[in-house]
């Protein structure tokens, strides 16, 4: 088997507050792996650290934040050792992002062919001109009708469905390995959501992408990915190929959040809810961070927290339940 | 049985000024001719995508917004012909939760004078009455007894939603709006929120106007759901016949593109290509024909009407016995 493109280990990233007084644990040893052309899906609620995971993989951290432990290991090299200016040539360049609000990531002062030519130009050293002709030829890759116009256009003339477009050819337009989208749909109407994952789709298989979705949405992960790996309270909790999760889950949460979603034709079905809320990370309850919400929580639940097993074939599950003495 | 709210060809145009003399320009169709009715204890579901006229269509029932043309019923009465005590008792009677829990509460109040609000404005009570009230609405929605000395921050998403609710109930409406009542929640209290709104329902017989874009979660709660495009009801029926088999080309369209619950779950994918029209210029004939996979030459000039077929009311020209 060949080496994967991206393998995450023991990842752990750290909010310190001012004084150091309180330590919020985002993301808490994660540890997950992606091979080249895979797509992941990185399932969580707010507060389950999803977005800090993305921002780890990035080294794009706020100030308060510490990549406290674990390693990043990318085309064979480990991204916590790089200095600033090489994650400066790594990103944008050999692992792209495209965020949830294209409004936000687009700058309302230059035009589009300005924007979409920026990282050829420090990337690639390419001519200005040359810059412009490659973004054009972008804009017909992401299916945006009248490049040579659109280019001369600034973020504000455009609807949101071709604005995130514009997004994803600038994270393309390196040609990246590996692409981070965090969120990348939620802004968009159905109809645009479906033409932009088609774009997504083909434009991974035109290159042979890794894609990480970062989502709330498992929808989105049935739809698109691969793999699976979902977070609570910092953690991975659970993660595998996405059938076999949705099949035979091993975690009650994510056993709880495919029963949670409402389905066509299940009309007369009571949804199974999941009582209480998602914890608040800077005060997660102890041992397991899911036990008060948890069907099946024990007394080791309360006290332990459980490590990664392998319930089955390429799966992890952070469960008592999943351990060979079980209940024990 | 009678429905509770019927609304007949409602329509609301809103004018569009430019300039220094506010000079009118031309007319945003929100609502253009649209007819639908709510019966008692049942839901009807609006889907759509933005631009559709679902928001403005909940404004017109609240009687937020005038309408430009047509009639809304309740109970059988014309709302135009109610006089003050009518119209006192029409609101009090519809009533309506909205999309964020975070903007529609007020935070310098607590959830006792939150919930309580409409009853002091509306009934009068004492103290004590109000209090028995508020109490008894926050075990309805699920809360304890103590929210009601609390502020609004200090709960969470789904709590906050569960304090409108029950801010909703308190003068025993008949219809209540729900404007994407679960879109600001995390996945697992959507579940819980749903399933209240369901129980609710049963226990009081309330009839709910529910606008969501989330088409499963319109099709779980829903019994008859209404599709719109640009303004228009395009397809309209029980919500197992159009969820299930929908007919018009933008419903297929739509419920393609809604995500699976199940990766095993593979649907017949059809992507429209281009994006909804602004309704300031919408286009001639069908609204939806420049993007229609079956747009055929007289889709550019005929509007079609709403007719019924296979057990729902659906307006294309594919089944109106003029295809050919």
């Amino acid at each position: 088997m060949t080496r994967p493109l991206l393998d995450v280990r023991h990842l752990s990233t750290h909010y310190v507050s001012a004084r150091g007084a309180r330590v919020t644990r985002a993301v808490d040893d994660v540890s997950f792996s992606l091979r080249e052309g895979e797509t992941l899906g990185v399932v969580g609620e707010s507060g389950s650290g999803k977005t800090t995971l993305a921002l780890t993989l990035l080294r794009l951290l706020p100030p308060a934040a510490r990549i406290v432990a674990g390693a990043i290991d990318f085309e064979g090299e480990d991204l916590i050792q790089k200095s600033d200016t090489e994650m400066r040539r790594i990103r944008g360049k050999r692992i792209a992002m495209i965020l949830q609000d294209p409004m936000a990531s687009l700058n309302p002062l230059f035009t589009i062919g300005d924007q979409v030519a920026e990282p050829i130009r420090v990337h690639e050293g390419v001519s200005r001109r040359g810059a412009w002709a490659q973004a054009r030829e972008l804009l017909r890759a992401v299916r945006i009708a009248a490049p040579e116009l659109r280019v001369r256009e600034y973020p504000h003339q455009l609807s949101g469905g071709m604005r995130q477009r514009i997004v994803g050819a600038i994270a393309i337009s390196c040609e990246p390995r590996l692409l981070i989208a965090d969120e990348p749909t939620t802004s968009l109407d159905l109809t645009i959501q479906a033409q932009y994952l088609s774009l997504l789709r083909d434009l991974q298989r035109a290159h042979d992408l890794a894609l990480i979705f970062i989502t709330h949405n498992l929808g989105i992960v049935a739809k698109m990915c691969d793999q699976v790996a979902v977070m609570y309270g910092g953690r991975l909790v659970e993660s595998g190929p996405v059938a076999q999760i949705f099949d035979a889950p091993a975690h009650p949460y994510t056993r709880a959040l495919i029963e949670a979603i409402p389905r066509f034709g299940d009309a007369r079905r009571r949804l199974t809810a999941i009582e209480g809320q998602p914890p608040d990370p800077a005060n997660l309850p102890a041992g397991c961070a899911f036990h008060p919400r948890c069907p099946a929580a024990m007394d080791r639940c309360r006290a332990e927290a459980p490590p990664e097993f392998t319930p089955a074939q390429g799966q992890t599950s952070r469960c008592w339940l999943s351990s060979l003495d079980g209940a024990a | 049985m009678a429905p509770v709210l019927e609304a007949e060809h409602l329509t609301k145009h809103f004018p569009l000024k430019r300039g220094l003399l506010a000079r009118q320009v031309g007319v945003v169709r929100a609502v253009d001719d649209i007819t639908f009715a709510i019966e008692p204890g049942r839901t009807l579901g609006v889907v759509g995508e933005s631009g559709c006229g679902k928001t403005t269509t909940a404004k017109l029932v609240l009687g937020l917004e005038t309408p430009t043309a047509g009639v809304i019923r309740f109970e059988g009465r014309d709302l135009t012909a109610l006089d003050a005590d009518g119209r006192r008792a029409y609101r009090r009677s519809v009533q309506a939760v909205f999309q964020d829990p975070f903007a529609s509460l007020n935070p310098r109040m607590r959830v006792e004078a939150i919930i309580a609000e409409p009853l002091v404005t509306n009934e009068v009570l004492g103290a004590a009455d109000v209090a028995k009230r508020v109490a008894r609405l926050l075990e309805l929605v699920g809360l304890p007894e103590r929210s009601a000395e609390l502020f609004p921050h200090e709960f969470s998403g789904g709590q906050r939603q569960r304090i409108a609710i029950a801010r909703s109930l308190a003068l025993n409406p008949k219809l209540v709006v729900l404007d994407e009542p679960v879109s600001a929640l995390d996945v697992s209290i959507r579940a819980q929120i749903l399933n209240l709104l369901r129980d609710l329902q049963a226990e009081f017989g309330l009839s709910y106007l529910f606008i969501a874009h989330d088409l499963a979660a319109v099709a779980h709660m829903s019994h008859t759901i209404a599709v719109m495009y640009l303004g228009q009801v395009v397809e309209i029926g029980e919500a197992d016949t159009v969820a299930g088999a929908p007919k018009h080309p933008y419903t297929q369209a739509l419920f393609s593109a809604a995500l699976p619950s199940h990766p095993g779950d593979k649907r017949e994918e059809v992507i429209v290509t281009g994006e909804v029209p602004s309704p300031v210029a919408p286009p001639p004939g069908c609204r939806f024909h420049p993007r229609c996979p079956h747009a055929m030459d007289r889709c550019a000039v005929d509007l079609p009407a709403l007719l019924p077929h296979a057990g729902r009311q659906v307006a294309c020209h594919l089944y109106d016995g003029g295809a050919a």
